[in-house]
Formats: C-alpha cells, structure tokens, sequence
C-alpha cells in the first residue's frame, strides 16, 4: 500500500509552522484611484512551490502577481521575497523573473539573443552565456530553433522560448501570468505536465496566474482563489475541490450541486438538516458543532451521486425528479435531472459499460442518491 | 477555383493597380524622362530655349543627338560638386536636428495618456494650417540684427551686441529643422505608439535599468521610425530652395538655389535639367542601395 512506503514523502512545505516561506504576502492592498484591485492579501508561499492563484478574470490575481515582479507597488501591505522586504524594490533588482502572457519575446532578436538577454545584463562571460542558452534551449527543446526571430516561431514554440529566457537568470521565484492561455487545447495539455516537469527539474519556486481551474488543478501544489480582489481560500487542488469553504468557490471550482437547509440537530459528526426544498431531511457527515437552526447549504459534487429508479436504501440521502436532459460525452454522461422545486441538478455518470442501449431516458423519473460521508454542510 | 474566376482576380488586380502606377507614370516618370530630355540638349535663344534632340534631314534622315556637355559642365565647374555637397551637408545636419527633437517628443507624446495623445499630434501638426512661406518670413523677424530673437538677448544681458544668424548657414538649418519636424515626429510617433509596453516590462524583469532597456528595446524597435523621418527630412532638405533663399545669405549655396539661377536668371534649360537629373541620382542612388541592404538583412 501507498501509505505504507517510508520512500514516500508528502511534499507539504506549508504544513510546517517552523519553515521560513519564499514569499511573504503581508496585508497587501492596491488601489487605483477609487478601484480596489487588491484588497488586504496575507499569503505564504514555500521554496519548491507551484503556486496558482486563480480567479475570473479582474478579480486581481494579475495585480498581485505584477506586484511580486515589481510592476506595481502595494498601496498597502509589503511583500517578502526570501526573507528581504521588497515591496518598493524595482523589478530589475529582484530575484524574481516573469513569463508574460504575451510571451513579450523581444521581435529584433533571435531566439538565443531572447534567452540570452538576462544573463547578458549580468555581465557574465560569453562563452557562460552561450553555454548557459544551449542547456536552457535543450531544456526546452528548441536548440534547432536558436538563430529563428520569434515571428518565425509557432505559438507553442514561442511559449518555450518565453518560459526559457525567464529561468536563464535562475530567478528564485518564477511568475506566470496565464503562460498556456494562447495555446490550443491539445498542446495545452501537454504542455502543462511539461512545465510541471521542467518545475520540478529546475527546483524555482513556480506562481501562475490563471483563470483555467483544470489548469490550476493538474498543475498546482496549492491553489488560491480570488474574488473581488481577496483570497477566498488556499489549499491543494484536493481540499479546494473536496473541501470548499465557501459556496463561491465550490460553485467556481467543478459543478455544485446546492440544497438550501436548516440545521436540526448537530452531534458526534452527524448532522441532520430540515430540506424544505425537498421535503426530507438530509444527513451529512460534519466535524464541528453547529447550533439547531442554522441556516446551512449542503453541497454534493455532481460524480458522487447515482441516479438510479428504485428507492434508495435507509441510511442514504436523496432526492427525486424526472430526467430533463440527458449530455452524452463518450466517457460519462451529465444527467440534469429537475426537481419539484424546479431546480436542476447534476448527476454525473461514469458510461461503464459498452453498449449503445441507454438505460435511463427523458422524462424517466428517478432518485438522486448520495452517502452523506459524500455531502458537504457549509453555513450561510 | 475556375479558370474565368481566376482571370477576373487577376483583372480585378490589374484595374485596382492602375491608378496608382497610371499617375506615377503620367506624373512623376513621363514628366522626368521631360527633363532627361531636355538636359541632353542644347540651348538656344527662343521658344522654347533648347533644340530638339531628333532632328530630320533630306541627305541623313532621322538623327539624335545627345549632349553631354551639360553633365561634363557639372563635373568640371567647382561650383556645383560644392553646392551639392553643402545641400546634403546641410540637409544631413537639419535631419539629425530633427530627429534629436523629434525623437524626445514623439517619445513624450507616445507614451502620453491616451486622452492628451491626439491633440498633442494636432499641435504638431497645427503650423500646416499656416503657408509655409509666412512661417519662413516669419523667422526672419525673430532672426534678423534687430529681431525678437536679438533684441531679447540683448535685454538679458547674455549678449552685448546683435548676433548675425540671419544670412548665415546657421539661419538655413535653424529654418530647415523648424519647418521638416513635423515630418520626423509623426512617423516616429507611429512606430512608438504600437510598440508593445511589455516589452520594457520584460526588459526590466530581466535586470535592465530603464535607461538599458530604452536602448536595448525601445530605440532598436523605433530604427523604421527613425528612417522614415529621416528620409522625409532629408530628401526634401536637399532640394530646399525657398529656405536658403530667404534666410540663407550670399554664400549660402545649395542645389536648390542653383537649379533656381540656371532655370530663372540664366534661361539655361538644358544645364537646369541636368542640374536636377544630377539631384536625383546623388539622392535615389543611394537610397536603392541602402533599401536593397535592408531588405536583404529582414530576408537573412
């Protein structure tokens, strides 16, 4: 068993309160004008980290990833990068290199030029910097390409170039604003596992920005999402999708399913809540205490329920409605099944068998079931 | 695609191509091969004042007959190599004027916030709306012994007596610089502004002060700026006559000025000709040969 092997180690910087973070992220506000893009940001980020702060777009996850590279100055707060303070430090002094989204490769040089171009600004001997480009280009496998003007590159090509000129100066922290976003999906899958590999060869503290939770998900140590200009919640891409803190981000991370209840009686991780939706009440499984009463959202991600025609067994959750449409996708089927409420929800079905006989089809009526080792209460 | 839809393209390419190549070759190439013309001949007193190259007699026919004396003239008289190479000094000195004010303000205006952009450019481009000839006469009363320019001077105590600028070369260039300006900001302005500001961002990223990274990046990126505005002073800088004439002095001597004393004063066509056609080879020559260099070094 996995568990079992002593060779396996959890990578899990930020579980250990003796460890100094790479970054310190510390009340960080930026205001332009009367908007507030950043609004009282407090983050930790360990060496060896990948990073994602994801959010919809404007909600300041690339205002806070500037302000690490310099860019942009906190109205408030301050920023540590290993230990310095370098809130108002420019960009050209710190330890900190970016890939930007629009690569920002520069036209008039060539490909080695590009990767070149940070360690010519240190000054290093040209015989280091030729050696230096070719392992970088090697890294990212693009030592035909070295002589090429990036207008003569592909998309996926110039990514490459961009991710190599900003590990050429061995920054300590590598910030990526949206690095797959021109990519097309294909090359954008394949380049994620890529870039988590070269993350872990080259051992740089990786932060991205991105607003694609698949891409956070694959790619990410920890994830942050951001609303409105805060951090809503920090976690592995586990514990963010399995164990949201909020409805914003179960609704924003994967497909939620949403009953509105109120708490009936709350003991020995057990709770049981009154559903007027659904006229029953529904159990969930709950560490904590919470007082009769309270107003609760019990959330059931769309893959752990069933959909099934008989009645369920006693000691299991429920509801019932009548198939409104059925989205066949090959691998899984999204059953949207409504309610008598009215509301619709989402049962995901893994497509086990091959056969071309579906079993369930519109307007059938059937139970949503579910464990309620699988739900999740959360506080309104 | 059908054979019919493929000839329509190529009809319909040819029509959209005639306007363009119709009145260059009615109005510049026709008009030019004119004046080639007319300096391979010789003059003579009356209408017009130069003999017609092909001339038709009973014994020999048809006969042609090409002048060079003109050219030879050109060559032989000091005269001339001397006002060309004044005109393209001078020109070449208004051109770096130019750009080292140009650049800075095509610059400031670039990187201006977008609202002020626009009238910043209407600014430069306001004095059009006056006649150049006004603007020039103008200078002459800033620059004159007993001018604004003087007079002011005078008033400061920089200056004890009334500096002579007014019929010196330095009149010309300040008259040059002022009235091609325009020229070398607006396309400066134009390779500045689409210039991608991550760019610099990336620039400093990387280590490189601002200063650095305006040299890197910014002025390599500005350089088809930099040779529009140029060649759009330049060229015209050359051929100047109306600038040399009235700030210019006596010893102010430029091509513009000549082929104006050979056509007006002189009457002498052919010579004027081959004053011009001369022009234009000391300017469109090496301007091909360093086209042909440029697109050379984007094709490698």
């Amino acid at each position: 068993m996995a568990q079992d092997n002593p060779q396996r180690k959890v990578f899990a910087p930020w579980n250990d309160a003796a460890a100094t973070p790479m970054i310190r992220i510390e009340g960080v506000t930026k205001r332009f004008g009367d908007f507030t893009a950043v609004d009282n940001v407090s983050l930790d980020i360990h060496k060896g980290e990948f990073f994602s702060l994801l959010g919809a777009s404007g909600c300041g996850k690339t205002t806070l990833l500037r302000m690490l590279a310099g860019f942009e100055t906190p109205t408030e707060g301050r920023i540590f990068i290993d230990g310095a303070d370098v809130s108002l430090v420019p960009p050209y002094e710190r330890p900190v290199n970016m890939m930007f989204q629009s690569y920002a490769l520069f036209p008039h040089m060539s490909v080695e030029q590009n990767v070149g171009f940070g360690l010519r600004q240190d000054g290093l001997a040209k015989a280091v910097i030729k050696d230096k480009v070719a392992a970088l280009l090697d890294l990212v496998q693009m030592s035909q390409f070295a002589g090429r003007k990036p207008h003569q590159l592909s998309g996926g090509q110039r990514q490459r170039v961009a991710l190599a000129r900003s590990l050429a100066k061995e920054p300590k922290v590598l910030l990526l604003d949206e690095p797959l976003g021109a990519l097309d999906k294909k090359l954008r899958e394949k380049t994620q596992l890529e870039l988590v590999n070269i993350q872990d060869r080259v051992g740089i503290t990786f932060v991205m920005v991105t607003h694609d939770q698949d891409e956070a998900m694959t790619m990410s140590s920890r994830i942050g999402i951001m609303n409105a200009g805060a951090i809503t919640q920090v976690g592995t891409p586990v514990e963010i999708y399995e164990y949201p803190t909020s409805r914003y981000v179960a609704d924003f991370i994967g497909a939620a399913n949403m009953f509105d209840a109120t708490v009936k009686t709350c003991a020995d991780g057990r709770l049981v809540a009154a559903c007027p939706e659904l006229r029953h009440d529904l159990v969930v499984q709950h560490e904590g205490t919470l007082a009769a009463g309270s107003p609760v959202t019990i959330i059931v991600r769309p893959e752990k329920m069933v959909v099934q025609r008989e009645k369920p067994a006693d000691g299991m959750d429920w509801a019932s409605g009548t198939i409104a449409d059925i989205a066949y996708l090959g691998d899984v089927s999204t059953y949207h099944i409504r309610l008598a409420s009215g509301h619709v929800v989402q049962v995901l079905q893994t497509n086990l068998r091959h056969t071309g006989e579906q079993k369930l089809t519109w307007e059938d009526e059937v139970f949503l079931v579910w464990h309620p080792a699988n739900a999740l209460a959360l506080t309104r | 695609m059908s054979r019919v839809e493929t000839g329509l393209k190529r009809w319909g390419r040819f029509l959209v191509g005639l306007p363009p190549y119709g009145w260059l070759v009615l109005f510049f190439l026709v008009p030019f091969l004119i004046v080639v013309k007319i300096s391979l001949s010789e003059t003579q007193v009356g209408i017009p004042p130069y003999l017609p190259l092909l001339t038709w007699t009973e014994e020999a026919g048809v006969q042609l007959r090409l002048n060079w004396a003109n050219f030879a003239m050109l060559l032989s008289d000091g005269l001339y190599a001397f006002a060309y190479v004044n005109s393209l000094r001078l020109a070449a000195i208004a051109t770096a004027c130019c750009l080292a004010l140009g650049y800075p303000m095509a610059y400031a205006i670039a990187r201006a916030p977008l609202h002020l952009r626009n009238p910043l450019l209407m600014l430069v481009a306001l004095p059009f709306w006056t006649s150049f000839l006004i603007r020039v006469y103008a200078w002459i009363g800033i620059l004159k012994t007993e001018g604004l320019l003087n007079t002011l001077l005078l008033w400061l105590g920089v200056i004890s007596e009334p500096l002579q600028i007014l019929e010196t070369d330095l009149a010309v260039l300040i008259g040059m610089t002022y009235s091609y300006l325009p020229f070398m900001v607006l396309p400066l302005y134009a390779t500045l502004e689409k210039m991608d500001l991550s760019l610099l961002e990336a620039a400093a990223d990387l280590g490189c002060r601002p200063l650095k990274a305006f040299l890197a990046v910014t002025l390599p990126l500005s350089m088809p700026g930099v040779l529009a505005g140029s060649l759009l002073v330049f060229v015209p800088a050359v051929g100047e006559f109306v600038i040399p004439d009235l700030l210019g002095g006596p010893d102010t001597l430029m091509i513009g000025k000549v082929l104006w004393a050979e056509f007006f004063d002189n009457r002498d066509w052919p010579v004027a000709s081959a004053v011009a056609v001369a022009m234009l080879v000391v300017l469109v020559v090496p301007l091909m040969a360093f086209r042909h260099i440029q697109n050379r070094n984007e094709g490698g």
